[in-house]
């Protein structure tokens, strides 16, 4: 969708309940407030590459849109800087609405391809070792992405190798925490109960 | 001699390096205690929390339970603001929502593990200011810093949403560059973002915001800046060549941890200057010996 065109939606086409979900987010009430004065997207340092701003955005969610907002790249540019939520004359946690939305453009396969690509290897790392071997995680994800990317970053692996700010240990036998066992007792009773 | 439950977080062993060589050096000068975190995890950081929400608030709190249990009372002190965030954001978030306390105790208890939310968690700057002092460090600065100019970088995640800095215009670095002998420059850019993991993910958006500041540093005549994150340190410094070939510009500003800094003006070794990937200049070569 071209976001510098109108959009018209069929009124049937909406979801008010959208916004009910992110209600249930630790202090998502707070998006009932939202005056529009568009605070967050000047704030926001990713603006400018965004298909829609952040003041878009929860305009989009308050109206229901709720497949644009999903498979928007906007969720995914977020960098967690949190000036958008540190001058929200509202108090909406707008960073904590991101990452509602990315989790639910997850679950629903609505994320634009490898836009989690970098999270989801994170979390499968902590998961296995509880810690995040940086080396691996720069490693997986460069390869995962493209060969090029991967290409374009060598020499820059290379100076960090040289700093000793990287190391062959590091991704081929990262450390393993000792209580990893009780690290994944503890992730599987949440996911047993359901609310991840 | 304060004693602090210390979280290094998992940068402080790669990219980071040098920012645990250099704080564990400043540290016996400044003499307080960290006592590390026996078996910590990782806290979660931007990625884990922007994808699971329990899950990471959990995994956060096993660290904090474990806190609570190695030195009951003590602060549990993080270096890098991404660490600082995310074990500070569970710590209040455990407090604030009932709902998630709950659902996160279940899951400690599996752990066998137990969390009262009786500590505090503070960033390592915050106790140098003002636990140590800004007298006392002018107090042990043996060579002062005279006519280097600093660009105090606090970045974003030490002072939004939680922080102990104004998150606009950030002013504890500046006194700390003072109370060593050197010059802050006006940085209007010290509390914004450099792009963060977006480094990775979004990397012409990410080298634009590291760019602006890059650029704010060298348009107020800085010799260095310092940071207080490895994720910070590496984005201006690894990526300042990456910046210079996609803007067309020549920076070549030296990164420093600002407990590096400290060190210099203590003179003390190690502070793992050489790890840097953009090399001082002679402005800020002369103080290093």
């Amino acid at each position: 969708m071209d976001a510098s065109k109108p959009v018209i939606r069929l009124e049937r086409e909406m979801r008010p309940d959208f916004l009910e979900e992110i209600f249930e987010i630790p202090g998502g009430e707070h998006i009932k407030a939202c005056i529009q004065c568009g605070t967050c997207s000047g704030s926001c340092p990713a603006s400018p590459q965004m298909e829609y701003t952040p003041r878009q955005i929860i305009a989009m969610i308050r109206a229901g849109m709720r497949d644009d907002v999903l498979s928007s790249n906007t969720i995914w540019m977020c960098a967690s800087c949190y000036l958008c939520q540190e001058r929200c004359p509202a108090q909406i946690k707008i960073t904590d609405v991101m990452y509602a939305l990315k989790r639910l453009s997850v679950k629903e396969g609505k994320a634009p391809p490898k836009a989690a690509l970098m999270a989801e290897l994170f979390v499968d790392n902590i998961n296995t070792y509880g810690r995040n071997s940086e080396g691996l995680l720069i490693m997986k994800y460069y390869l995962g992405k493209s060969w090029g990317k991967a290409l374009s970053n060598a020499g820059l692996g290379m100076a960090l190798w040289k700093a000793g700010r990287l190391s062959a240990g590091e991704v081929f036998s990262p450390h393993r925490i000792k209580g990893i066992d009780q690290l994944r007792k503890i992730i599987a009773k949440v996911v047993e109960e359901g609310v991840v | 001699m304060n004693t602090y439950t210390y979280y290094p977080g998992c940068s402080m062993s790669a990219t980071g390096k040098a920012y645990a060589e250099s704080l564990e050096t400043v540290a016996k000068v400044l003499d307080i205690r960290l006592a590390e975190l026996d078996d910590w995890n990782c806290c979660g950081a931007t990625a884990y929390f922007s994808v699971r929400e329990t899950l990471s608030h959990a995994i956060s709190a096993r660290n904090l339970a474990l806190a609570e249990a190695q030195g009951p009372g003590r602060d549990v002190v993080a270096a890098c603001s991404a660490c600082y965030l995310g074990l500070n954001k569970t710590n209040k978030y455990l407090k604030e929502f009932p709902e998630l306390r709950k659902r996160v105790d279940s899951a400690l208890d599996a752990g066998g593990l137990k969390y009262d939310g009786s500590l505090e968690v503070r960033h390592i700057l915050e106790v140098v200011v003002k636990d140590v002092g800004l007298e006392k460090v002018a107090a042990l600065t043996t060579r002062k810093l005279e006519g280097l100019k600093v660009a105090s970088y606090a970045g974003c995640q030490m002072v939004r949403p939680y922080g102990f800095d104004d998150s606009e215009c950030p002013v504890l670095l500046d006194n700390l560059v003072r109370a060593v002998g050197a010059t802050p420059v006006p940085f209007a850019m010290a509390a914004r973002c450099c792009g963060g993991s977006q480094m990775m993910t979004n990397e012409d958006a990410a080298l634009r915001m590291t760019k602006n500041i890059l650029l704010c540093a060298q348009d107020a005549g800085a010799d260095v800046i310092i940071t207080t994150c490895p994720l910070c340190q590496m984005n201006l410094d690894a990526f300042q060549a990456k910046v210079n070939h996609a803007f067309g510009t020549s920076f070549n500003i030296p990164i420093l941890f600002f407990t590096q800094l400290l060190g210099l003006a203590f003179q003390v070794k190690p502070l793992g200057i050489e790890r840097g990937v953009a090399k001082p200049g002679p402005a800020l070569a002369r103080f290093i010996s």
